[in-house]
């Protein structure tokens, strides 16, 4: 495990209450790093005569290209198109001429603002904790550009204009390309505080700019981890424990070596590893390994024991994660109680790049090729298994073929696994590791599966007076190197948000969490929007129970309850107002029709749903429709900002359907896409986003998406006249 | 030795016969743009053309190929089709992540190249082997229709 990394990271919460003053603090990396280091500091490309590169994130060449610098890991999500949009445009950047190359793995550049001196994607940060910092970037690069205009042609600076590429002095008539001035711009003093566009000149924030990565993504010319091919390179597949916790005894390889192709088989801790020439042929070689596994120290569990355990803790108090009045005295006091359970199931993140890693190690540095999501920890890792010192492990980021939170993991365990393999044959040659999908989605690290249990009393009126909640699951966090930052009280930060933030007044709320690491020793990790893939499910279901309880309309009921969250209330009503809340749905023959709504804030990201169904007799069902509504702040790209909410709900949708992982025995059932199934192109409903307008700081938007979506159609089920679901994933409970 | 024409060109290869066309395109022939994500002909990343007919890669043994046409999204822009397949994609930003999107690319070529105007049923047939992870289905069945008008 990565001990020795202690990554001091501020929660999202603790940003929150800093306030945008965190960032504002900070000095500006790019400019600090420029004066200090001088030209030719941008990502990992040589010093060239004529470029001019004033700072981490931009280099502009004599060919007039402007490539920018990205610290985070495209993944789909769309960062490295939203990084570039925020330099080129106080650059005033040509956005044809614009490229972009992903950073190395270097903290003292590269670092993600809002996680202290660690650089790594994740929590929707990358949009948020750049925003200032790549404008600066581009702005300094766009003030450095116009002195060297103005002193070449002897001129004010205050004369001189500056679009899409191009430097203009108007009254002389004179103009140049970025291209022509690069070198003479390289030698302009970095200004310390770049003068920042108004937002209402922006031309390409807020409007429709297209992906970066559109082209090589269409072309299959674009590089990931299982493209890689070095000289020499052995591919490694591995025989992984058939439970967690299970060690190898003893392995018999003579049937796995005689395979053609195969050149080695080495033990390593995770298991054992077949190299060979090619891909096919290691996999032939690891089906015909024959191990003999220790599982003396193996868990053992099954998933209805897991849960029958967790009912039975929902019944005790849990460690308090927050407490508003006195919950239980209002409960005991009211005259109607209303209860619900919630259990949601372990998931894997199953990319459809399954995991893979390519390294290469020399006598005193390493050199890895990965869809790279957490660069500081990672590097750590590695260079704590390899003897090397940190920044002699050197890493490429690679696209991702998808990660939803897979390629951040804390304990770095398919890169140390790659690189044991590299150890455990002393560097001979480079190794690519790949998982097959099996490999993968037995793998572990998965979103723990939870029971939420919650009581409410509602008053006279049907509003809730009270309000306690019990959680119970694993934590992702403990034994990582987040542990001191986002546990505190034995409380898990990401267990807990989502639920200990509910934004309805109820006067007694108290959430309880029970985490049960000590018994359930499933790995398990953050999945796309955290806590709040199951937070969001419990609360914003038992909110349509406390409406229907009520006799109120789900929507009417959370906004009377929101008149403390303004930003909430717009969000709901606009998601409302897109769907046609108010107007009947539409018959159709043989079906009964049903509209659900749910509202979740993830990420400091506001996002309702409104989910419509079809429901026929025999139980079966579409979704026909989602409304999506949200509040991010600026939209520095609104076209991707939709793409994140479309692609959030299919993949939600994917996991309210039928996504289980579920356990026999200690292992894992599923293995492959015929029963962990996925969402297909007939299961896609119709989606529609709406963005509220807002000067507001942009914050995220990959994972905010995901969250109301299952809510949402467990709601809309049961206003069809489906049963109440308090168990996912859907699957048959709507069959009679 | 197989021998069989990839992307026009004639090609051999000593595998063996039962190796996956999909590993023998990606290792032997270093032609990376076709993915694999199951192995089991369940996601359709790995998607490729035999003789003008999707097939999945991943499940086609090498001895299926022989004397055969096979190609793959590396000579996808070369016909019209495909070209105003990939053109479609990039107008209406279809990818995310990307990494099932050659599949999905050949697929759809192979569904225009057979029904110059298919409706939203018939693209949802045709593609219903094809996951995206990431979602991106609403852009798929636009972009399949832009690609018709644009072949029209």
């Amino acid at each position: 495990m990565n001990n020795r990394t202690r990554i001091e990271n501020l929660s999202r919460r603790d940003f929150l209450k800093q306030g945008g003053g965190l960032t504002l603090a900070l000095v500006l990396p790019g400019v600090a790093a420029a004066a200090g280091a001088g030209p030719g500091i941008a990502g990992t490309a040589p010093v060239v005569k004529g470029d001019f590169t004033p700072n981490a994130f931009v280099r502009i060449g004599s060919d007039d290209t402007v490539t920018v610098i990205a610290k985070h890991l495209e993944m789909g999500q769309g960062t490295y198109t939203g990084l570039a949009t925020l330099v080129a445009e106080e650059l005033d950047a040509d956005w044809g001429r614009v490229t972009v190359e992903g950073a190395p793995a270097d903290a003292g550049r590269y670092n993600n603002l809002f996680w202290g001196p660690a650089q790594g994607t994740g929590g929707s940060t990358a949009i948020a904790n750049s925003f200032m910092q790549l404008r600066q970037a581009g702005a300094a690069a766009r003030a450095m550009l116009v002195s060297a205009a103005a002193a070449r042609w002897q001129v004010p600076v205050g004369e001189i204009t500056v679009r899409e590429g191009v430097v203009s002095h108007a009254a002389s008539g004179r103009s140049a390309r970025f291209g022509e001035l690069a070198e003479a711009a390289a030698v302009q003093p970095v200004p310390t505080e770049p003068v920042l566009k108004d937002p209402s000149t922006f031309r390409l924030i807020g409007r429709h700019v297209p992906r970066k990565d559109s082209l090589a993504k269409t072309t299959g010319k674009a590089m990931f981890t299982q493209d890689v091919r070095l000289p020499g390179m052995l591919v490694a597949v591995v025989a992984h424990p058939p439970r967690f916790g299970a060690t190898v005894r003893a392995v018999r390889d003579d049937k796995a070596r005689a395979q053609p192709g195969v050149v080695d088989v080495v033990r390593i801790p995770t298991g054992v590893a077949v190299l060979a020439k090619d891909t096919w042929s290691a996999k032939k070689g690891r089906d015909a390994l024959e191990i003999d596994w220790d599982e003396s120290a193996a868990w053992r569990g099954s998933t209805e024991a897991v849960y029958a355990r967790y009912r039975e803790l929902a019944g005790t108090p849990g460690k308090v994660a927050r407490r508003d009045g006195d919950a239980e005295v209002a409960l005991g006091k009211a005259a109607r109680v209303i209860e619900a359970e919630y259990e949601l199931p372990f998931l894997a993140h199953a990319a459809m790049e399954p995991m893979n890693c390519v390294v290469r190690l020399d006598k005193d540095r390493c050199e890895v090729w990965n869809g790279e999501q957490f660069q500081t920890g990672d590097q750590h890792a590695l260079a704590a298994l390899l003897g090397l010192k940190p920044e002699n492990v050197h890493l490429n980021m690679l696209y991702a073929g998808g990660s939803f939170g897979r390629r951040a993991n804390p304990h770095s365990d398919y890169l140390l696994e790659a690189a044991s393999i590299v150890k455990a044959i002393n560097g001979r040659a480079p190794v690519k590791m790949v998982w097959m999908r099996e490999d993968d989605m037995r793998g572990g690290h998965y979103r723990p599966a939870y029971v939420h249990s919650i009581r409410a009393a509602l008053d006279g009126a049907g509003r809730p007076l009270a309000w306690s909640q019990r959680i119970v699951g694993q934590s992702i966090i403990a034994g990582t190197a987040f542990e001191s930052g986002m546990v505190k009280d034995g409380i898990d930060a990401t267990s807990v948000e989502g639920a200990a933030n509910l934004p309805y007044a109820v006067p007694n709320l108290q959430v309880e969490l029970h985490t049960t690491n000590a018994e359930v020793r499933v790995p398990v990790q953050w999945w796309r929007s955290v806590g709040s893939s199951h937070t969001g499910f419990a609360t914003e279901v038992f909110l349509d129970e406390l409406a229907s309880a009520a006799g109120a309309d789900p929507v009417d009921y959370r906004l009377a309850l929101l008149e403390a969250h303004p930003r909430h209330a717009a969000v709901l009503r606009l998601a409302a107002d897109g769907a046609g809340w108010k107007a009947p749905l539409a018959k159709r023959e043989g079906v009964r029709r049903g509209r659900g709504v749910a509202l979740h804030e993830s990420f400091n990201t506001i996002v309702a749903q409104v989910a419509e169904v079809s429901l026929a007799a025999d139980g079966s069902y579409t979704v026909d429709r989602v409304v999506c509504a949200l509040d991010c702040g600026v939209a520095v790209n609104p076209d991707v900002i939709r793409a994140q909410m479309e692609g959030g709900i299919g993949f939600a949708l994917t996991a309210a359907l039928a996504g289980e992982i579920s356990f026999d025995d200690g292992k894992v059932v599923q293995s492959n896409f015929h029963d962990y199934t996925m969402l297909r192109i007939n299961q896609m409903p119709k989606v529609e986003v709406h963005i509220v307008p807002s000067a507001e700081r942009p914050t995220g938007v990959g994972e905010p998406g995901v969250p109301p979506l299952a809510p949402a159609l467990v709601n809309a089920l049961f206003a069809a006249g489906g049963k109440r679901i308090r168990r996912l994933p859907i699957g048959e409970q709507l069959k009679a | 030795m197989i021998q069989f024409s990839l992307n026009g060109q004639s090609v051999k290869t000593d595998l063996p016969a039962d190796t996956p066309l999909l590993w023998a395109i990606r290792d032997g022939f270093e032609l990376t743009g076709t993915k694999y994500g199951c192995g089991m002909g369940l996601c359709g990343a790995c998607t490729v053309h035999l003789d003008g007919n999707a097939v999945r890669s991943c499940s086609t043994p090498l001895s299926a190929v022989a004397g055969k046409q096979v190609s793959t999204i590396e000579a996808a822009g070369e016909a019209r089709v495909g070209a105003a397949v990939q053109a479609a994609w990039q107008k209406l930003d279809v990818v995310q992540c990307g990494y099932c999107q050659s599949g999905q690319i050949m697929s759809a070529i192979a569904l225009l190249s057979s029904n110059p105007r298919p409706d939203d049923g018939e693209i949802d047939a045709a593609m219903g082997g094809n996951v995206c992870r990431c979602a991106t289905y609403v852009r798929i069945r636009a972009a399949i229709h832009e690609a018709a008008r644009s072949l029209a």
